[in-house]
């Protein structure tokens, strides 16, 4: 268990004590001892990176999962919750991150589901419906009870989620990243409402990737990292740049670009390539993109949510059709060609969520490390047994995968060593164009470490390499060349001498959504 | 018969928590349940445990057991095939109809096609229902369980238009037609066990060969497990969906011979709800209806087990109607116990914070507005 810099127990006024929570998935250690304090009638903001554990935090607190073990004290006495609804009854809600209401029911039968208040027949709609409104108006709100959840845009989707959690009496509110899809308007009256709640001596738990938004609302702070606490203290003596420092600790090295050799021939050319968007047919997500990738470079791609990263990838790769363009590899033109054609011309993609894409879970370590090289080892009709287990174990060393061996299930990896797999099955196709679309998601960063050094090790042999980030700390490591993308286009391009502000400067951090619009007046107006 | 070869792609039978009796059980439970049967029914009666019982009755499971093969490939590849039993009863009438003569107007003759060419013809017309299943399923997007009950239906009814409803009793073929030899198959035996039983070992191990050894066997693990993460392996996933289709028709067909070989008449309605005895068997051997997990050997057992269940209940006097409530029982039993067995194992090992699950993925995963802000 890591030490917890400034923590202060302050038994008097805390409502709810979870002492050493440590939470196992399969290999991977999702939190590591925690020690965390809700104190009565403040907001206690909880801080971290993806992946530092916080959600999962919640859902323990909440009574959504159970810890691997640790204890968790309400109001002095301990207590295990055995399902949410079990945690409600103590008066603890949980605002979810992603929403959880059913679309095709109303907004007044989301409020109350599953606790439909009785009346003399049945169901008494007309006292839930007033109570409804009752809600909607202290959120200022104006949301017809009797509307479906599908018809509200996503903003007002989150409104009802929050109208939800207060509907409940609840001593202790968990609102996890309850503003994503909120208008500045809209934070601000949350903001009252949460101010309202304390008062009353609601307690809080706040979480939020805005980090100006949280410092404006919380009364403590709460940074965790990699499955632990790294800091805690009072909102008053702290800053954006205290919280900054303890999210990512010391600069972490993530390497720099691989040097001492020349670039090859362009191995991938993209070519003015479009590709459409799902949900709309005239937005593209990709909007005429050119790109050349030479062997043995590192091109990072940069961009926020929504700018077409995924898409760009996935197109390239043969996941997605294009709408328009051609896809060159080694000058040939691979755009109608499969999946299957183009791993086996030596393109392949490691996608970016690997429980989703890139493994199969019922298969052993073994089995999916081969699974896209099965034809190395096909000798007549049959595989050769001799020969697959040579050619995982040599991918096992290869890659560093810690695990028992090719027979060990996938599951009992950790996160790091499962996408080490995911880039390992990639390697033994020995492909000469790599894409990796957030290959670090998920992951610590010892092992974030090591995946970058394995790629520059690749690309110094010749391999083409391009990842796409979202965070800068990344872009500014192996790569040679850093792409930001904004819109679905290139938006500029750097060296690697480039500096943080640059890049996220050409990002356009701002103007992604509607959502993100009204943030970025919320900030010109400040 | 069954494989003797470890299944490479389930996960090593000691973990690391060790060797457990309740864990043996676990995972060997339709073994034990189908020797607990054989105990139990030796015990109420003395006709039961015999060689020439044990045959007649593993006759009688073969017909299950080839469906069940067949139905093994489908539901490892997350599909259901409900149309076996009608393609089952199809291909009795088709050979039925073969045996008598073909005759062809414009040429003014009537052929008599041998019975091996009958056999081909009632395989590749069982290829043909699994194509089409398999093409509506894998290309046209229709759901395995909707397309394949579609078919259900439409196959019992061709069966029933191609015989106006009535049986086809003579199989028996003439020796001046050079077709004789159809019961063949259903009577006779070779070193003393029934050619059913016989075919139904073939088809085990050739089925166990393409699972294990072959690279279409990986594949259907694989896109049963995770299809976008085959496919983006550069799996061939639609050609397997229509594959293993195409596989699970051909043992309909060869079903289909067998049965109506034995009875020497092929009646339209043969087969009729046999699609759901295999699915059971599948599932008692221990597969996973959500794909991706089972194999040859926990299926055949399950055919076995039911089988032999039935024949015992049979033997010992147990009302028909009786026999139904069990048969039903263990289904329910084995179901609970497969929901046992993977319940540790269907939890994603979800990376902290973020759901893998979840269908707003992309916010969980917007890494840093905040390092943003702060730096710019």
């Amino acid at each position: 268990m890591n030490a917890a810099p400034e923590f202060e127990p302050a038994p008097g006024d805390t409502v709810l004590a979870a002492r050493h929570i440590v939470k196992t998935y399969g290999g991977t250690h999702a939190l590591k001892g925690v020690n965390f304090d809700i104190r009565r009638g403040k907001v206690t903001t909880l801080f971290g990176e993806n992946g530092a554990g916080k959600s999962t935090l919640m859902k323990i607190l909440s009574g959504v999962t159970t810890p691997t073990s640790g204890s968790i004290e309400l109001d002095g006495q301990s207590v295990t919750f055995s399902s949410a609804s079990d945690a409600r009854d103590r008066g603890i809600s949980i605002i979810h991150q992603e929403l959880s209401l059913a679309p095709n029911l109303s907004v007044r039968d989301n409020i109350f589901m599953g606790r439909e208040i009785r009346g003399a027949t049945g169901v008494d709609f007309a006292e839930e419906a007033r109570q409804t409104r009752l809600l909607m108006a202290d959120l200022e709100e104006d949301i017809d009870p009797l509307t479906l959840v599908q018809d509200l845009r996503l903003g007002q989707q989150q409104i009802v989620e929050i109208a939800r959690a207060l509907s409940v009496d609840s001593r202790i509110l968990i609102m996890d990243e309850p503003t994503s899809a909120l208008s500045a308007t809209e934070v601000e009256v949350l903001f009252r409402v949460i101010r309202d709640l304390t008062a009353r001596g609601v307690s809080i738990v706040y979480i939020s990737h805005h980090l100006e938004e949280a410092l404006q609302i919380t009364d403590y702070a709460v940074v965790l990292r990699d499955g632990a606490i790294t800091a805690t203290a009072n909102a008053r003596h702290i800053n954006l740049e205290w919280i900054v420092r303890n999210m990512v600790g010391e600069n972490f090295d993530l390497g720099s670009p691989p040097t001492g050799y020349a670039f090859g021939e362009v191995a991938l050319s993209v070519e003015d390539v479009s590709v459409a968007d799902a949900s709309s047919s005239e937005r593209s997500v990709v909007d005429r993109l050119s790109l050349d990738v030479r062997s043995g470079e590192i091109v990072c791609i940069y961009g926020l949510m929504g700018a077409g990263r995924t898409e760009l990838l996935e197109c390239i790769a043969g996941r997605l059709q294009p709408s328009g363009g051609r896809i060159l590899l080694d000058g040939k033109d691979i755009s109608r060609f499969s999946i299957a054609e183009r791993i086996a011309r030596g393109l392949v993609l490691v996608p970016e969520d690997r429980q989703r894409d890139g493994l199969v879970q019922t298969m052993s370590v073994g089995a999916n490390l081969s699974l896209a090289s099965i034809g190395a080892f096909v000798r007549g009709m049959l595989l050769s047994r001799s020969q697959e287990r040579s050619l995982v174990e040599a991918s096992i060393r290869d890659v560093h995968v810690k695990t028992a061996g090719g027979s060990a299930p996938i599951g009992s990896l950790s996160g790091g060593n499962q996408q080490k797999v995911v880039i390992g099955k990639m390697l033994t196709t020995n492909p000469k164009v790599m894409l990796l679309d957030e290959p670090s998601r998920g992951i610590d960063i010892g092992a974030k470490a090591e995946v970058f050094r394995l790629l520059s090790e690749r690309a110094a042999r010749g391999l083409a390499v391009v990842f796409s980030t979202s965070e800068v700390a990344e872009c500014l490591s192996i790569a040679h060349r850093i792409i930001v993308m904004h819109r679905g286009r290139i938006s500029a391009e750097f060296t690697a001498d480039a500096t943080k502000e640059e890049i996220m400067a050409a990002s356009g951090e701002a103007v992604v959504s509607d959502h993100e619009e009204h943030r970025s007046h919320h900030r010109d107006r400040r | 018969m069954t494989d003797a070869s470890p299944d490479r792609s389930r996960s090593p039978r000691v973990s690391a928590d060790g060797f457990s009796l309740a864990k043996l059980l676990l995972e060997g439970r339709a073994f034990f349940a189908l020797i607990a049967i054989i105990v139990v029914f030796s015990f109420l009666s003395p006709y039961y445990l015999s060689v020439g019982n044990f045959l007649t009755m593993a006759s009688h499971v073969a017909i299950f057991g080839i469906l069940a093969v067949g139905m093994l490939l489908v539901i490892l590849n997350g599909g259901i095939d409900l149309s076996v039993g009608s393609t089952l009863g199809f291909s009795g009438v088709i050979a039925g109809f073969l045996m008598q003569g073909v005759q062809l107007t414009s040429f003014g003759v009537i052929l008599y096609p041998p019975v091996w060419v009958v056999a081909v013809l009632v395989c590749v017309l069982g290829a043909l229902v699994g194509l089409v299943n398999g093409v509506l399923i894998a290309w046209l997007k229709v759901p395995a369980f909707v397309a394949t009950l579609g078919m259900l239906y439409v196959v019992r009814g061709a069966a029933l238009l191609m015989t106006n409803g009535l049986t086809y009793n003579d199989l028996g073929g003439k020796p001046q037609l050079g077709n004789t030899g159809f019961e063949w198959m259903g009577f006779n035996r070779l070193l003393d066990i029934p050619i059913g039983v016989l075919v139904m070992a073939v088809i085990a191990i050739i089925g166990s060969i393409i699972l294990n050894r072959t690279a279409f066997g990986r594949w259907l693990y694989a896109s049963g497990g995770n299809e976008r993460a085959a496919e983006l392996s550069g799996v061939p996933v639609k050609q397997v969906q229509v594959s293993v289709y195409m596989l699970s028709g051909i043992c309909a067909a060869v079903a289909g011979l067998i049965l109506s070989s034995e009875l020497t008449s092929a009646g339209p309605t043969a087969g009729t709800s046999y699609e759901l005895t295999a699915i059971a068997a599948v599932v008692i051997g221990g597969a996973a209806l959500t794909g991706g997990r089972g194999n040859i050997r926990g299926t055949l057992v399950g055919a076995f087990v039911i089988g032999f269940l039935s024949d015992g209940l049979v033997i010992i006097g147990v009302s028909a109607y009786w026999q139904t409530v069990f048969t039903g029982a263990v289904i329910v039993l084995a179901v609970l116990l497969n929901a046992i067995q993977y319940r540790r194992r269907v939890k994603l090992p979800s990376p902290a914070g973020g759901s893998p699950t979840s269908p707003q993925k992309d916010k969980a995963t917007t890494a840093d507005p905040a390092l943003e802000k702060t730096a710019g």
